[in-house]
């Protein structure tokens, strides 16, 4: 396909659903006011000492059990040194030397292709302050420094745009399902450092690294690799070198930029932190955590479509949320019907859902109500066109699908009585489409059913009318 | 820049230090402080020189483990507290020199 083979690796910074910040206990995540969750310790004012919040270390070892990773019993935290104002202490905590967990691996499917991707290891730190950039000076709001990060390092194991976005989509569903993160990108709860390299197809050795920094959307993250990997590979068709080097995703010009060496002149002589304690955990512990892993979305999937027979692709859809999933089964479990469930689910409530810009918890329409509307359908007793607007009701307001029935006067007429009345009445009424009928054009018959049904005002069982018109018209 | 180090080199120039930590140094200081940091490596490379083969690492010299905290919030320092050490604040914020260009 191609003269050189691509390598992606990916640094993943996630923020973690937690309370706190990392080493102090002003509250994380705040937003707006600047500066209202500070103290002394993620000021770094001297002499304040850090101390670790339990949750976070929970929350990233759980991570860990998720994908498979080497829990470790014991690691420790070490100081990356960089001066920049974001970073009031000069450092940042981290780990490096004996990172929380160790190896693992994550499984994506793109084109129906399935693959492992490894990941190297995962560890704990702290987020820095939120920097704004002025005409003259640079203002800084420390009420995300310290916010709790992990950062998970894969192995260079994509080879595609489309390879890394389906890492990142299924370590996201993961970490939305198991409740770490909420991973709202447009929060910047997950940041990526994007590594790529090209080597000529048929050899082993990668090719020079070059990283792309800080990208914030999955979209973006799609559009610098595509940029940059054709940037790498044109360089060297061109007999080019290509240097190791940290660049940038410009967005607007749509162009990969090496970075001035200023922005990144680090040199973090990592040491141990003095001032915390190995984290030591034991065996039980850990455990009890991993029974608290909910069941992930590929376990989900699979048993969605093995208990309930549903498609594949109802089974991706319905679990991608975990909120959908569960309002699915707890209709399931009411009802018959596992594929009308599904079908109802996926069409009108994520339709309605979507044009509202609700989620399923604000959602009015119990899972009992909508089982009990598809039986309804079941059992004829109303048609599509009426269950539909029925939906409507029980999503705008709630209630009890007999009852709005009755009260629109929904119910289908299956009375033959009735029906026979409006087939004649249709008949006589379009007396040319009958005889073209007659004469052996069997579509005409779909248009007197059209107007048996206008004659009900759409509650005629359509099945029922068109056997009335043909017993009339033939008989 | 001038020479880099790592961690393992016997020789750190003070003035690329004193450049990433963005001080400003006179020439005396710089003839200063190099001379300490070679004094301190100096001292680092007369410790390399033990056999410490048969030693366990040490990261820690204290006992001590799990400084832990559970996830609760708490009231830390007030805004204009916080301010107050700050040589330049705006709009709710420490404000320092512009850090890029």
């Amino acid at each position: 396909m191609s003269d050189y083979v691509p390598s992606i690796g990916l640094e993943v910074h996630v923020q973690l659903k937690t309370r706190t910040k990392m080493f102090c206990a002003c509250p994380a995540h705040e937003e707006g006011t600047p500066n209202v969750a500070v103290c002394p310790v993620c000021l770094g004012l001297p002499g304040a000492l850090p101390t670790m919040n339990r949750e976070a270390i929970r929350k990233t070892v759980k991570v860990g059990l998720m994908i498979g990773s080497e829990i470790s019993l014991r690691s420790t935290f070490d100081r990356k040194n960089y001066f920049y104002p974001d970073m009031p202490k000069n450092f940042q905590i981290s780990q490096q030397a004996a990172p929380l967990c160790i190896g693992g691996s994550v499984e994506i499917e793109v084109g129906g292709q399935k693959k492992t991707i490894r990941v190297n290891h995962i560890h704990q730190e702290e987020d820095a302050a939120k920097i704004t950039h002025l005409e003259n000076s640079s203002e800084i709001d420390y009420n995300r420094a310290s916010t709790p990060l992990m950062e998970l390092v894969t192995e260079p194991d994509m080879s595609s745009p489309d390879e890394a976005i389906a890492f990142l989509t299924a370590l996201k569903e993961m970490l939305v399902y198991a409740g770490i993160s909420d991973c709202n990108l447009e929060l910047g709860h997950v940041r990526c450092d994007v590594n790529s390299s090209v080597r000529p197809a048929g050899t082993d050795k990668l090719g020079v690294k070059c990283e792309i920094k800080n990208m914030n959307t999955f979209k973006g993250i799609h559009r610098a690799l595509e940029y940059e990997l054709e940037r790498q590979m044109e360089t060297l068709r061109a007999g080019g070198k290509l240097t190791q080097e940290t660049r940038r995703w410009d967005d607007v010009a749509g162009v990969t930029l090496p970075m001035r060496s200023k922005e990144y002149a680090h040199d973090y002589r990592y040491f141990p932190e003095p001032d915390l304690p190995p984290v030591t955990l034991d065996a039980a512990t850990v455990e009890a955590w991993r029974a608290e892993l909910p069941e992930l979305p590929a376990a989900k999937r699979a048993r969605f479509i093995r208990d309930y027979g549903l498609p594949e692709y109802d089974a991706g859809v319905l679990t991608a949320d975990p909120a959908i999933a569960g309002y699915f089964e707890a209709t399931a479990q009411k009802s018959q019907n596992f594929k009308a469930v599904s079908n109802w689910v996926m069409g009108e409530l994520l339709r309605a859902l979507g044009e509202k810009g609700e989620t399923i918890a604000d959602a009015k329409i119990a899972p009992e109500a909508l089982a009990a509307l598809i039986a309804l359908v079941d059992a004829k007793t109303i048609n599509m066109p009426a269950a539909k607007e029925v939906f409507q009701i029980l999503f705008d307001r709630g209630g009890e699908p007999a009852a709005i029935v009755k009260e629109k006067g929904l119910a289908q007429v299956s009375d033959t009585g009735a029906i026979d009345g409006f087939a004649e009445q249709a008949i006589a009424a379009n007396e040319k489409v009958a005889a073209e009928f007659r004469g052996g054009k069997e579509a005409a018959l779909m248009f007197l059913v059209g107007q048996v049904m206008k004659l009900s005002r759409g509650k005629a069982n359509p099945q029922l009318a068109a056997d009335a018109l043909r017993r009339k018209l033939q008989g | 820049m001038a020479m880099k180090f790592s961690e393992n080199a016997d020789r750190m120039d003070a003035r690329y230090v004193a450049g990433l930590a963005r001080m400003a140094l006179s020439d005396a200081e710089a003839a200063q402080l190099q001379g300490q940091l070679d004094d301190i490596l100096a001292f680092i490379g007369e410790l390399k020189q033990l056999d410490v083969s048969g030693v366990e690492a040490t990261d820690v010299a204290t006992e001590a483990r799990n400084a832990w905290r559970e996830d609760v919030p708490e009231a830390g320092l007030a805004r204009d507290v916080a301010l107050a050490n700050a040589p330049l604040a705006r709009h709710e914020q420490f404000a320092v020199p512009k850090v890029i260009e």
